[in-house]
Formats: C-alpha cells, structure tokens, sequence
C-alpha cells in the first residue's frame, strides 16, 4: 500500500490548484476524485468568470483571495496554455434608484483595491450597442476576465501529474479514520493512507469534514441554470455584463465565452440535493426575461444547450479555510462558492505556504516545470490564418468535430496526455468536439469509436460522462 | 370497408377498400394493387444491414429482391442476423439465394471498396 | 494560390447533382469537396427503400440511390477530395479546406455551390426538463450507430418527435431488436408522411401520442424513465395528464436545420427557411455563390433535392459561362397560411420558368393557392389536402411570369 504525505480531496479547481502547488516539492501527493474526470462539478459548470474583486465584503477571505487570485491569472494561464482574456466587466443600472448602489460599489471596490470606474449612460451604451438604451450608468471592472475553466482544471491536474501527483478518479471517500501517524481514507473501492489531508470536496466538503468531527458549518448547494449560445456574431456584449448583485449572488449575466459563444445566466435558488443538475422551464424563463432587460437582443433561437451547476454555499457566508478544530494535518477548504474560480490560485498558494508548510517539511524540487506541452488546435491556427503545425503533422488537418472544427490530431494529442479523457464528454470538455451548434449529433459516432480503439475497449465501454452511463446497449449482428 | 393508407410512393393516399374488392382514394393502379394485396397477403420488402467481417464496426445494407410475407418479417431478421459478408461489396451481390426458401433473395445495397 | 472554377461544397445528393449538372453544361474544372470519408452525404446511412421513385422510377434504397450519382461523377470524371472540409470562405470566394490527404490550404472558386445538407436539433435547442443523463439522442445520430456501425443505443425507447426520422427509426429499431415504446409528437398532427406512419408505426403496433411531449427527463447516470404530459394549444404542459415511461433511451426527432455555418462568416443574408436566401437559379444574394438542397431548405423527399442540385448546378454554369440573365428583381413573398417559399428572389429577365417550393403552417383540406402580383391574380389552383411536412411544388410559366412586376406572392384561400 502507497502512503502519501498529502491526500486531497476533491479534483476540482481548489483541488487542482493546492495540487500544483504542492507539485513544486518532494512530497508524495494524491489527488482523489468521485467522478470520471477532474473539475467534472462545480468547476465546470459556472461563468467561467474571473471577477475583478469589487463585490466580496471588505475583509473577507472572499475579497482577500478574489483580488489576489486574479492578479495571478496571466501568468498561470501562459503556463497552463489556457484561453484567459481579460474583457472587462460592467455592473450596469437601469433605474434611476440603483446609481447610489453602483457608488457604494465602487465605493467596495476601493477597499478591495480594485480599479474600477464609474461610467455615464452614454459611456456605457458607446462600448455596448446592445444595452438596454434606459441605461443610467455603470461601474467598469477592467481587471474582469473571462478563462476557458474546463481546461484551466484539466491543464492544472495535467500540470500537477507531469510533476508527480498522482490523479485517481472514480474513488468517492467513505471514512476517514486517524491511525497513528496517517490518515486512513476508504473509498468505495480501496484505502489510502496519508499524513496530511486537504479537504477540497466542493458541495459535499460538510459531508467529508464531518467524517473527522462534529463542524459548525454546512453546505448548501444553490443551483444556477444557464443557457449556452452558439458562436454568434461578435459584439453581441463585448464585456461580461452584470447586474447589480444582491444576497443571491451577483446576478444573472450576459457574457462572451473564450470559444466566442454567449452564456447566459445563472439562476440562484437553494436546493436540497447536492446532486441537482436539472435544469427546469420556469426558472429559464426568468433568466431569459431577466437577462433580456439588460440586453433585450439576445437571440435565444441560437441556444445549443441548458445546464445547471451547483455552487457550494457555506452557512458561513465566506471561505472555510483552516485546520480542523482537533487536528492540524486534517485541512478544510471549504464553501468556495463564487468568486472561487478567480480565487483558487491565491487558495492554492496560500493552503501550501501556510497551512501545509508548517506541518510538513518540504523541500523544492529542482525539476519542476510550471508549463504543460504546448496545445495546437486547428482553431487557433484559422484565427492566426497559419496552417504550419496542421501541413506538417497532416492528423491536425483531419476534422473530427465539423462544428468546432476538432480534428484527429487534437484527441489523440490530449489522449496521450497525463490526465487523459475516458468518457465522451470529458473529451469534448478538453478539444471542444461536441461542443458546437450540432451537440455531436455528427461528431459522437466518431468520438466514441476513436476511444474504444484507443482504450482497446468495445465501443459498449464508452461512457457518456460518468462510470455507468454507457452511450451504446447492444452490439448487434454479432459477426466477428 | 376497410381504410388504410397506401404505402407505395411518399403521397400516401388514404385507400378504402369494400366488401366487394372495389378500391377508391388511389391516384394510381399501384395503389389498386396494394390495397387488394393488403388485404388478402399483405407484404413487405425488408431493408437491413449485415456485417462486414473485415472491418472494424462495419455494416452493408441488405434488402430482400422482392416483398415477404408480413407474418415472416421477425423470422427474416433472426436469419438476417446470423449472416456476415466480407468487402469488397457491390450493390446487387447476392447474400442469401431464396432466403428461409421465402422466393426472394437477400442483395447488398451498398458498394465498400 | 490554386483555383478552380467551380467549388462544390458537400459530396451528398444536392452537390453530386449540383456537380454533374455544370459539367454536362460544359464546366470542366470543378472540384467537390466532401467531409466525410465517402460521397453520398446523410443517404449512407439511410438503409431504407422509398427513394428514388421520381428520379428513377423504382423503389430504391438510400445507398442504391447515391451509387448512382457516384458512379456518374466517376464517369464524367468530376474531381472530389473526401475527408475534407471548408473551414472558411470570404465573399471573393477565397475558401480555405483542411484535408486530412492534403493538409490546410486555399483555393479560389469562381462560383461555389453549397450544398451543406443539414443538423438535427438536440436536447439542449429543445430545452428538455430534467436530469443530464446519457441515453438521449437524436435520431440521426442513432441512426448512424445502428445502419452503419452495427449497434443499438437503447432497448427500450422513447421517440420525441414524429419527423420522417423518428417515424423511420422506430422501424429500424424493432426490426433490430429494441422496443419502441411509443412516439411522441407536441404538434396535434404528425410531421411525417402517411405512408411512414402506416409502414414504420402502424405494422409494429407502435403507438403515436399527439399534443404530448416530455416533461421531464429523470436518470442520474443513464435515463431511467421520461414524464410525457399533454400539452394545451399554446405548447404548455397541462398538470395531471403526466404519464411516466421507464425506458433506456429517448431518441430526438425534433427538427432538422440548415447547416449553413460558413455562410455565417460572409454575412450571406437569409430566409425563414434558415438557409441562405435565393433567386430562380438557386443563387445566394452573393454573386457566384449558389445554395442548394437541406441547407437551402429542409425537404422531404431525396429526389427533389437532386432536382435542386441540378438547377443550382445549371444556375453556375450560367454564372461562368456569362449567360446569366439578371435585370429587375421580383421579391416573392408567402403570405395567409404558407411558412415559406423558394426562391424568394426572382431575376425578371430570367428566361425559364420558374417552380416555386413552399411548405403551408398547418394542416389544410380543399383551399385555393393563390399567386398574386400587386393584387392581381396571376394563378390560382385547388388544393385538396395539404400538409406541413410536405414540400409543396407549383411551376409558373414564363409566360405567366412576363405579367408579374416588382413582387409575387403566394396565399391559402379557404373555399
């Protein structure tokens, strides 16, 4: 049996970032996972946003983490070879009523030191044709950005594996028990053991501290539905546009995504299962009006897809990063609701430096490489109108996914990869294949048997997402 | 009086048929003609598919040369489905002579190289 | 920079006829580009017999019928590239085509044919309730698994949707094995032809529910069963008519739409076909560029979209020929009860007749289709049955057509 110096809990943008961090010294680390792929929850269902900071309270570990985490963005999406533009955020007005609000925002801004500033109704409708012309004002965020979340957490584990954590998916934690020294971490299927361990379960990070003592604090989940738009014309919004925020959250918004589609979204309504991804009528009806009220132009008929994520709210109303009351080597990060996206670099680093550092002795690697291999992607190469890379290695010329525009090179390339897709859509979240306008209505038959080859398995093994959701039911015909 | 709808091209016109055989509502003597066989031995081409033995998750379509009877529709699938071909296939290759000795043949529709 | 003079994008039924057509009329350099990695589009799938019975007069199925035009490409030796696709094309007509053969590269067409085909819409356009689970799929796609790769993506089945597709696909299913346990429509009529609910539903005692849809899809890792609930005339679910369906697999037959993505990248303006918007001769409202079969406008029957294959095909090689007779453009217009119509541009000097192709909004029994231009009347024809599924088609004389000025309509008259 394999002993860890540190076990983390949870394969999500926390997880993956304490992960890497940890990856930069000779310490055994594990990065366990419940589900078929890294960052498969939370982190890759949200608004793949990179606030600014001018919301969070003053003071919190929200605000603290928020406005560090996003200074850290560029350098860490050079790196990783992640898609990171920093587009600018606009929180607008629409009733007279709500000016003091954006002032009191700003206001918030400054404490947080966040560059922010206040625009007239005119400004705002210069910089964005498809406002809504009632208009009173707007508060401008310049450091907001936008990231491309599926691959900022796979190119994290990807990073965190190719300097020697070791990933294992589809192992959900059942017990943790204290044996001497270590930690002993069941899952469904085998045992860990580990010195320390870094809670970072998202929405069941209550259920997974409460296996070690009784905690004050609980999660509970609080759905957003969205609507994704097809790759539309551009300057539909040429910054993400918010509302005013409220207790709820910030706010439905209209926003460009890294890959040109529009996002619409999310709704904010507490729900009792942690499991919930349904997304329903009603509640999409008022994203829709609401959104519309900002942008009244949104061409829903370009929708592709509905989702739902769940953001793993804490009763404590902030970041649950600490020790556990009765042991230091037992962490908890809990409560990551949003701004945890643009706040996990800044979790990550401090969990490391000072809540790990000093309870284990770690030293740095030499060897260590913050860079993943390159990516190429046929996409890139049209926006750069540079076909070098596809002519030379004729694979990145043959198209998989018509819509994206994936080809054969691209998934074999990230099927070669240290943390490599085993369901259909952990692939699509990685190249893109499936993502377009036909939903892989074309792609998946192609898709699913370039994994079964791959993997050397029948095209029957081939999941949709999870473990036990097979695409195909029977192999007919029989033949050989 | 019966009433069904005529199968033979994509107009579909809905047919009725009397006691006496007199068919009405068709546009063509196709349409006669399958009305009155609808009713006395109603009957079906079948259209499928039979593997490709050397190649991977492959299949060429089949079609019987001529229609079957309704009733033996699932006992054609059964054989069907035991029978594998190898490519190269041209349209028109004969699979199975006189399948389940039904008269009809069981031919490739599709060309693999 | 290589060139040719006529591009033709998609290798399906619309592009070889489209192809096939500019050569006989004396065009030699043409070039057809296919994505996939053989000619024949959507029709390699479509193992089932029922095409061709206007093209060539016998019950053919969907492979026999594309061999035909493949093997009169390989004839009149016409050059076509497979596994290669358009990434991009400007308003020159400077395409751009990855190849997997022979990489990325550009080529200059002086005319271009699309002819794209089209995509089915999906659980995520139709916004289905409930759970995110595998086992939903469009029939297309299912289709696709079965006919050609040989398996099936469910046991027990729910089909959404009663398009030519579904209807199909329930048949193809039992026949292979699967239960279909009915099939679903929202519309109170079915959007399939007669004869396929007679051969595909009603030889398999496969029930169709009309005015019903699915309320809710519930499974955590595979679907487990599907809620369907009636619906009231505005489309609405009506509370208590819920019926709950265990099965493995919802397959979606809601909708096919145009594929016309690149025309997006040229601002090439369209109709409410979806498709690019058209003259008499199949050309887009960009000089050059032709448009031609589903990603013109979903048709009903194969056979109709070689026939537009080839009008396009005739309209570029016109084009490049110089023989394009242009002058005063008549805009066509469907007005009472009719969705659409094609062409929606006519060229006044035009010297052929013209066929226009419409589809009604809703099932109609014994009406007049009245043409009109600036309120007279130009043609009026009765109409016993007419239905939305079916791709109605009417010719207008160029005689006729000498008497309409500046716009042309078409409406539904009750009598």
């Amino acid at each position: 049996m394999e002993r860890f110096d540190v076990l983390i809990i949870g394969a999500g943008v926390t997880g993956a970032m304490i992960a890497r961090n940890l990856a930069k010294y000779d310490v055994k680390v594990a990065l366990l996972d419940k589900e078929n792929d890294v960052g498969n929850l939370t982190s890759n269902a949200n608004s793949a946003i990179i606030h600014s900071g001018y919301d969070p309270l003053p003071g919190t570990n929200k605000a603290k983490f928020n406005v560090l985490g996003n200074k850290m963005f560029d350098e860490i999406c050079e790196d990783l070879d992640v898609n990171f533009y920093r587009v600018g955020s606009l929180t607008v007005a629409l009733y007279d009523e709500q000016l003091p609000l954006l002032k009191e925002l700003a206001e918030r801004s400054k404490q947080n030191g966040v560059e922010v500033k206040l625009l007239s109704a005119e400004e705002v409708k210069k910089m964005e044709p498809n406002i809504n012309p009632n208009v009173k004002g707007a508060l401008f965020a310049p450091t907001a950005g936008i990231v491309d979340v599926f691959n900022f957490v796979v190119h994290a584990v990807e990073n965190a594996v190719d300097n020697g954590v070791k990933l294992f998916l589809n192992e959900e934690v059942t017990s943790i028990v204290k044996e001497g020294e270590y930690y002993k971490v069941k899952t469904q299927k085998e045992e860990f053991y580990s010195k320390v361990v870094i809670n970072a379960a998202g929405c069941y990070a209550d259920k997974i501290a409460s296996m070690v003592e009784p905690i004050d604090w609980k999660i509970t989940p609080r759905k957003g539905e969205y609507f994704v738009l097809d790759h539309y014309k551009e300057g539909l919004v040429n910054h993400v546009i918010f509302p005013l925020p409220s207790e709820k959250g910030k706010g439905i918004l209209v926003t460009m995504t890294t890959s040109g589609n529009y996002l619409v979204g999310p709704s904010s309504e507490l729900t009792d299962e942690k499991d919930d991804y349904r997304t329903d009528p009603p509640t999409l009806k008022n994203v829709r009006a609401q959104a519309s009220e900002m942008v009244p132009s949104i061409p829903f008929n370009q929708v592709i897809r509905v989702f739902a994520g769940n953001r793993p709210t804490c009763t404590r109303h902030d970041f649950v990063i600490e020790y556990s009351k009765k042991d230091k080597n037992f962490i908890n990060v809990g409560g990551i609701e949003s701004p945890g996206f643009v706040s996990s670099p800044a979790i990550g680093e401090y969990v490391v430096e000072q809540l790990v550092k000093p309870i284990l002795s770690m030293k740095e690697k030499a060897n260590y490489n913050p860079k993943v291999r390159k990516y190429h992607r046929l996409y890139n190469e049209m926006r750069e109108d540079n076909y070098k890379f596809s002519n030379e290695h004729l694979n990145y010329s043959e198209i998989i996914c018509n819509c994206e525009k994936v080809t054969l090179g691209e998934i074999l390339d990230v099927l070669s990869r240290s943390n490599p897709p085993h369901s259909v859509k952990a692939l699509k979240r990685r190249t893109r294949a499936g993502f377009g306008k036909c939903q892989g209505g074309f792609c998946q038959p192609r898709v699913v048997l370039i994994l079964a080859k791959y993997y050397g398995v029948s095209p029957l093994e081939i999941n949709y997402d999870g473990e036990f959701s097979p695409i195909l039911l029977e192999k007919i015909k029989g033949g050989r | 009086m019966k009433e069904f709808t005529c199968i033979i091209c994509p107009r579909g016109c809905r047919l009725s048929v009397d006691d006496n055989m007199n068919v009405t509502g068709n546009s063509c003597p196709r349409g006669k003609q399958y009305a009155i066989s609808e009713l006395t031995n109603p009957v079906r081409t079948i259209t499928s598919s039979v593997r490709v033995n050397n190649r991977d998750d492959l299949l060429v379509s089949v079609k019987t040369s001529g229609a079957i009877p309704k009733g033996k529709i699932f006992e054609l699938m059964d054989e069907i489905n035991k029978l594998s071909v190898s490519a190269p296939t041209h349209i028109g290759d004969v699979v199975k002579k006189d399948i389940l000795g039904l008269g009809v043949d069981l031919l490739i529709t599709k060309n693999i190289d | 920079m290589r060139t040719v003079d006529l591009l033709v994008i998609g290798g399906g039924s619309a592009g070889m006829a489209a192809a096939i057509q500019a050569k006989k009329e004396g065009i030699n350099d043409i070039l057809i580009v296919e994505r996939d990695e053989n000619l024949g589009g959507i029709l390699n799938q479509c193992i089932h017999n029922g095409f061709g019975l206007t093209e060539f007069k016998e019950e053919l199925s969907g492979p026999e019928y594309l061999a035909r035009f493949v093997s009169q490409v390989e004839e009149l030796k016409i050059p076509y590239m497979t596994s290669s696709m358009v990434i991009d094309m400007t308003r020159e007509k400077i395409v751009t085509i990855s190849s997997k053969k022979e990489g990325v590269f550009k080529i200059k067409a002086k005319a271009i044919v699309m002819a794209t085909g089209c995509y089915e819409r999906g659980a995520g356009a139709i916004q289905i309730p409930g759970d995110r689970c595998s086992g939903i799929i469009t029939a297309g796609t299912a289709q696709k698994y079965l006919n050609i790769h040989g398996y099936l993506c469910g046991k027990r089945v729910v089909i959404l949707g009663s398009g030519d597709i579904g209807l199909i696909m329930a048949r193809r299913l039992t026949l292979e094995g699967a239960k279909v346990i009915c099939v679903s429509e929202i519309m109170p009529y079915s959007n399939g032809l007669n004869r396929n609910i007679a051969q595909c539903l009603n030889d398999y005692n496969i029930p169709l529910y009309l005015s019903r849809s699915v309320s809710k899809v519930i499974g955590k890792d595979r679907l487990e069963k599907v809620i369907l609930s009636a619906v009231d005339e505005k489309m609405q679910f009506i509370p208590g008519t819920e019926m709950e369906i265990e099965c493995d697999t919802l397959i979606l037959s809601v909708g096919l739409i145009p594929y016309i993505s690149l025309l997006d990248y040229i601002d090439c303006p369209t109709s409410s076909t979806k498709g690019a918007k058209v003259n008499e001769h199949m050309e887009t409202m960009i000089e050059g560029i032709f448009s031609a079969g589903n990603c013109l406008h979903v048709h009903d029957v194969v056979d109709f979209v070689t026939d537009e294959g080839r009008l396009a095909g005739h309209g570029a090689a016109e084009y490049l020929k110089g023989e394009f007779k242009r002058g005063e453009k008549i805009v066509v217009t469907p007005k009472d009860g009719i969705s659409y119509v094609v062409p929606q541009e006519i060229n006044k000097d035009n010297e052929e007749d013209v066929t226009f192709k419409f589809r009604v909004r809703k099932p109609v029994k014994d009406v007049n289709l009245i043409i009109e231009s600036n309120g007279e009347l130009v043609a009026k024809m009765f109409k016993p049955v007419l239905i939305p599924s079916e791709m109605v088609m009417v010719k207008l004389s160029k005689d006729k057509l000498a008497n309409v000025d500046k716009e042309v309509s078409l409406r539904l008259e009750e009598r």
